[in-house]
């Protein structure tokens, strides 16, 4: 099976890989936003800038410090997530009882702070950070060399998604976050400490956008536009998947990723668009989304 | 959306509305006005006027619909940027006269906004914000890859042409003139709509939607009317500074640029009727006399955005206004 539909099978398979890794980064943070959406009634427009934080975070761990990667994992998303709780406390807890708009404009707002201040201080040309020795190299699969870190990006975010979808599904704090999203006073009445849980649920998803940072600081280059443009096709996943469940974003993240990375093999043209384009087709047929409630 | 919140300064009480529309004191912020445009160019560098004038006349078609019926659209750049590369084309190309240039490109701008607006309106609030900025993209993307937009060098040196075939705008004053022309009038055509009956239903669909259908009125209908005018006027206002610098690029179809009017019209005022130009005025000024601190600039903008949200969510225009009793 050299050929299929016509194409080479490496191809077929690189692309798809690709694709799949691209759908690992939308599923992470349309997550995010989901979540965050969820409690805040906020679109995070941060989010993009968050996630250049959390690679950045980690070239900083290791180009000053010298922390390599299996600690920046763990504490970039954790100082990214600190930044988060800062601005919620200091910011975004004004907005709450005004118009959605001052939300998205607030951190839209922000995510210009952040990106101009990082261009400032490391320019546009992406600076490279090295696979860590342990995930470098390649597998032989038979029918394409899959290389050993593109794999674990992909397990490790999808464990991530379902570790998360776990924690808000079925543990306690899950159910409490999931009650306050249906009615936050009521929940509070219950002794619950709502204000809390909305800034340590706000901290939480930057600490997601802030891990797929530091997931794609090896594969892409760490410069300070890398969110920015990814959160504008995001945007678009979550309105294809509608923001009401979380499997729902997880699986439209992944399954955006793949039909993108085909678009690249069968006609590349359209590659750039094509999420666009299904996102009006979905709107057209399913206005609240594949996902979403009405 | 409901905008009950950012509409504190339309609350103020009613006053007294002559034949025109105006209220006193807007008619004397229009004189003022006009003032201003035909005293500018004595002192003031025209083609810095005419740039000021392009943005301020988007940030107005912008404020038609977030600040009249509550539409907040993140994808203004595609109508802006369309209208503009369509006008410069034809000039360039096809050698149309300018104002047919600008047509062109306002109509094109219009039938774009009839498309998008079509599939947005199926959403509201923050989701019609997101379907929006979506839709600009793809559009940025086509105007990367289309041939006839030059991808990344754009369409360069556009003829400014001759004005109904006669009147030379090679010079910048004659230019300035037609730009005055072409602002003032879509400035008065946005105030006549807003005013209208049509005007009203529209501010009626701000306050309260549910309420509007209720009443009996196609609602859907309203805003897509309304956001078709909204994208015609950006076209026309990208068409105009693309005939002005005689170049089209991608940095007006950018989604940086739907910010920047956001932010314009944020910072003179949603929902007044002066607040787009002023807050126009500002930023461009800004933009003009920080261009060498580069990064800076973006920083500044961000900033600014943030005091506008947390302190001044009136604007500029809205807080003089609320300063003196009166709506601007």
């Amino acid at each position: 099976m050299d050929e299929i539909f016509g194409i080479p099978a490496p191809l077929l398979f690189g692309q798809l890989l690709l694709g799949l890794i691209n759908g690992a980064f939308y599923a992470m943070l349309s997550l995010g936003l989901a979540v965050i959406f969820g409690l805040l009634n906020i679109i995070n427009f941060t989010h993009g800038a968050q996630f250049m934080m959390g690679a950045f975070a980690s070239w900083m761990l290791l180009n000053y410090l010298g922390i390599g990667y299996w600690w920046a994992l763990i504490l970039s998303p954790l100082l990214v997530g600190a930044t988060g709780v800062l601005l919620e406390r200091t910011m975004i807890c004004r907005l709450y009882k005004l118009d959605h708009l001052y939300g998205m404009l607030l951190t839209f707002g922000l995510s210009l702070i952040i990106e101009g201040v990082f261009r400032n201080e490391y320019g546009s040309s992406g600076m490279p950070y090295r696979i860590p020795a342990e995930l470098s190299g390649a597998w032989d699969l038979g029918f394409m060399f899959m290389p050993v870190y593109r794999g674990w990006v992909v397990v490790f975010a999808l464990l991530s998604c379902i570790a998360t979808w776990l924690v808000i599904e079925k543990t306690r704090l899950g159910a409490y976050l999931r009650a306050a999203t249906e009615n936050a006073p009521l929940v509070q009445a219950f002794g619950v400490n709502v204000p809390r849980m909305i800034t340590l649920t706000y901290g939480a998803g930057v600490a997601l956008a802030a891990l797929a940072g530091v997931l794609a600081a090896p594969i892409y280059s760490v410069n300070p536009q890398m969110g920015s443009n990814l959160i504008i096709v995001v945007f678009a996943v979550v309105v294809i998947g509608g923001m009401g469940s979380i499997l729902g974003s997880v699986i439209t993240g992944f399954g955006l990723g793949i039909i993108e990375g085909l678009t690249k093999v069968f006609y590349p043209e359209a590659s750039a668009t094509v999420i666009f384009i299904i996102m009006v087709i979905v709107l057209l047929a399913r206005p609240a989304g594949l996902f979403g409630r009405a | 959306m409901a905008g009950h919140s950012m509409t504190s300064s339309a609350a103020t009480s009613r006053e007294e509305q002559g034949s025109s529309g105006f209220t006193k004191a807007q008619f004397v912020a229009l004189c003022v006005l006009i003032a201003v445009l035909v005293v500018g160019p004595f002192f003031l560098y025209p083609v810095f006027l005419m740039k000021l004038l392009c943005f301020a006349l988007f940030a107005c078609a912008f404020n038609l619909l977030i600040g009249y019926v509550g539409l907040t659209s993140f994808g203004h750049a595609a109508y802006f940027g369309m209208g503009g590369y369509i006008a410069a084309h034809c000039a360039k190309v096809y050698g149309l006269t300018p104002e047919l240039s600008i047509i062109a490109g306002a109509a094109v701008a219009g039938f774009q906004g009839w498309i998008f607006g079509w599939v947005a309106i199926r959403r509201q609030g923050i989701y019609f914000a997101m379907i929006t900025l979506a839709l600009a993209q793809m559009i940025y993307f086509l105007c990367v890859q289309l041939p006839f937009t030059g991808g990344e060098d754009g369409i360069q040196a556009v003829p400014r042409g001759k004005l109904f075939g006669v009147i030379d705008l090679g010079p910048d004053m004659s230019m300035y003139w037609f730009v005055a022309a072409v602002f003032l009038g879509c400035f008065l055509l946005i105030h006549r709509i807003v005013h209208s009956p049509f005007g009203q239903v529209l501010k009626a669909i701000r306050e309260n939607e549910p309420r509007t259908t209720s009443l009996g009125y196609r609602t859907d209908d309203y805003k897509l009317v309304a956001f078709i005018l909204s994208a015609t006027i950006a076209g026309i206002a990208g068409g105009t500074k693309s005939l002005v610098f005689g170049i089209a690029t991608l940095t007006d179809v950018h989604w940086s640029m739907s910010g920047e009017v956001l932010l314009m019209t944020l910072v003179g005022g949603l929902g007044t009727v002066f607040g787009p130009m002023v807050g126009a005025a500002v930023i461009v000024t800004m933009q003009n006399y920080l261009a060498e601190m580069g990064a800076w600039v973006t920083v500044i903008q961000g900033v600014i955005f943030i005091a506008c949200v947390l302190a001044f969510r009136r604007g500029i225009v809205g807080e003089i206004g609320n300063l003196l009793r009166v709506r601007l």
